[in-house]
């Protein structure tokens, strides 16, 4: 069997997993519904009078705060709970491939819930004529944070059987690198630290990379820098899993 | 198929596992016995390559399980202790993915499933979710997980805990049959089931291997192998008891009880003076005293008094 048989079965039992549980309607029914209150209302998408989706992104790291760890926090510690850990690392695959499998699987629904706040799309397409090719751009950004989030959700999973634990610890990095490149705190921070320190932790900020894919701007830079925070991640959990059998 | 060398496992500072050596050959299947906490589970779980050994060598199947860890694991079935299982799948969607972890495909997948759940009884449940299976069902749908790809090798960490009576028989015979061109190792806590089905019984106590034989070879270490055990009718017990003792080879005699004008006694056989006609010679005696004997055996030994005597902490030096 080559690897990706592996990885394939992983993640075909993780998104059934989803689905046949009420959590993934509920995820679905809850993101969608914060999306359009923060483009709608907190976003003033009507009285900006511009033809862009900028008031539906922002917002994006803000709401991922909370909702990715929420998918992310079960993907090992229930795992463990469970006890189907140790049948899972005895069958003949390897534990990367299992990481991947999963990751793969919640990034998918993810993906899911992302497409289906299409319809934004359309209505600014009906009441304007924006520039598609930033919003495309403002999507993969979209794509690529959520991927982050999770990775690092995956990996606080990992340290823990408890989910509440799990999806505290994952908020709190997540939101560490949120602010460390949050305007109001950068520019808090510049009136006692030297400028070039701050600058050099907002680049470590999800923030400063998200703006990019938010102007249109795909640069490889940003996209290097979430697809990195996602390897890390992965590769952390797959040290901590190893640690952990260890005793 | 299954050669384990000097393995030991610390967890912090205390040893789990102490410098275990065993092997096991196809058509045989090997029984672990222990005290709870004496270390067959964390064995168990470094042999199928869940937790690596702090010391130790271990090849299945041909493959070092620490160098080549995914051959090795491609070799076994594995049933691991509580049997855990995923409670929102169904048993069938359970089977099938435990199938295709394995590479099974298609309608080779179809087949390995059906023949899993036939060998397991658990047609009933097919389409139930986990969750709501007894524990029963449940167990043996992490048995059937372990079967699935007909594995040369089996390791059962308890296959028959929480098995009601028949499905403990019907586990038992499973094992049995299988054994017969598998490698099997499983731990139990049933003394009956290793004498039932165990070819070769290793009893581990607090991490080390205090005994390693067959059922028969253990049973003969017990104080009751090669006693005589009778019942005789309107004979003084003292006086029964004493000329008893006086057979050649026997060690002691004493009354079991005594009840409506009969006598159950016991005569101990003498390990060091072995009289293989132990049982005889008393016949005799009993024939030449006029004794009315309704019952008269020999004791083939007991295995759960082997196990308490070698697991027992004062007896235990001794013993190993
Ligand atoms: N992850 C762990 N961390 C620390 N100690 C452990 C761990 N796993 C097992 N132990 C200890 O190792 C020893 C052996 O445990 P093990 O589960 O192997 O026993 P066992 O023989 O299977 O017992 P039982 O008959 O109760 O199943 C126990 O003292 C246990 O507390
Ligand atoms: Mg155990």
């Amino acid at each position: 069997m080559n690897a990706w048989g592996g990885i394939k079965a992983i993640m075909k039992r993780e998104l059934g997993g989803y689905f046949t549980s009420p959590i993934a309607y509920v995820f679905l029914v809850i993101f969608l519904l914060l999306t359009g209150f923060f483009t709608f209302t907190v976003g003033n998408f009507f009285e900006r009078g511009e033809a862009s989706l900028v008031s539906f992104f922002t917002w994006h790291p803000w709401l991922y705060l909370f909702l990715v760890p929420a998918v992310g926090m079960r993907l090992w510690s229930e795992e463990r709970r469970l006890g189907t850990m140790e049948l899972l690392l005895t069958m003949p695959i390897a534990t990367w491939q299992a990481i991947v499998g999963k990751f793969l699987a919640s990034w998918l629904f993810l993906a899911l819930a992302l497409l289906l706040t299409f319809p934004v799309v359309l209505t600014v397409n009906y009441l304007g004529d924006p520039d598609n090719g930033i919003i495309v751009a403002g999507y993969v950004g979209s794509l690529l944070l959520a991927g982050s989030y999770l990775a690092i959700s995956c990996m606080t999973s990992a340290l823990t059987r408890n989910q509440v634990i799990s999806f505290i610890l994952s908020v709190m990095i997540c939101l560490f690198l949120i602010l460390a490149g949050y305007t109001p705190v950068t520019d808090l921070l510049v009136r006692w630290a030297n400028p070039v320190l701050v600058d050099v932790i907002a680049a470590f900020s999800v923030m400063t990379h998200f703006e990019g894919f938010q102007r249109g701007v795909l640069d490889a830079r940003d996209t290097v820098f979430f697809l990195s925070v996602i390897g890390f991640a992965l590769f952390t959990t797959g040290v901590i899993i190893r640690n952990q059998r260890a005793g | 198929m299954i050669k384990v060398e000097n393995l030991s496992k610390a967890f912090g500072s205390k040893l789990a596992v102490n410098d275990i050596s065993f092997n096991l050959e196809r058509g045989e299947v090997l029984g672990f016995l222990g005290p709870n906490g004496a270390g067959k589970s964390t064995t168990m779980r470094m042999v199928t390559g869940f937790i690596p050994p702090t010391a130790g060598k271990i090849t299945v199947g041909g493959f070092d399980m620490l160098e080549n860890p995914i051959p090795a694991k491609r070799q076994f079935g594995y049933l691991p202790e509580n049997a855990p299982g995923y409670g929102d799948m169904t048993v069938q969607g359970f089977l099938n993915f435990s199938a295709e972890l394995r590479g099974i495909q298609g309608d080779a997948r179809r087949k390995a499933v059906n023949h899993a759940v036939e060998l397991c009884f658990l047609e009933s449940v097919m389409y139930q979710s986990i969750d709501t299976l007894s524990k029963g069902y449940k167990h043996r749908t992490c048995l059937a997980q372990s079967l699935i790809h007909d594995p040369a090798i089996l390791i059962l960490d308890e296959p028959t805990d929480g098995l009601d009576p028949n499905q403990k028989h019907e586990v038992r015979n499973l094992i049995k049959r299988m054994g017969e061109n598998k490698a099997i190792v499983f731990s139990t806590h049933i003394l009956e089931e290793v004498e039932a089905t165990c070819s070769r019984v290793i009893i581990i106590d607090r991490g080390r291997i205090v005994a390693n034989g067959t059922p028969q070879e253990l049973k003969a270490r017990s104080v009751y192998a090669g006693a005589v055990h009778l019942r005789a009718k309107g004979v003084p017990a003292a006086m029964l008891t004493e000329q008893l003792a006086q057979v050649r080879g026997a060690a002691k005699a004493e009354v079991i009880r005594e009840y409506d004008g009969l006598v159950e006694a016991r005569v101990y056989a003498d390990k060091a003076a072995a009289n293989p006609n132990l049982t005889r010679d008393v016949a005799e005696m009993a024939a030449q005293k006029h004794w009315e004997i309704d019952e008269l055996h020999t004791e083939e030994g007991r295995l759960d008094e082997v196990f308490r005597s070698i697991t027992l902490p004062d007896t235990v030096t001794e013993a190993a």
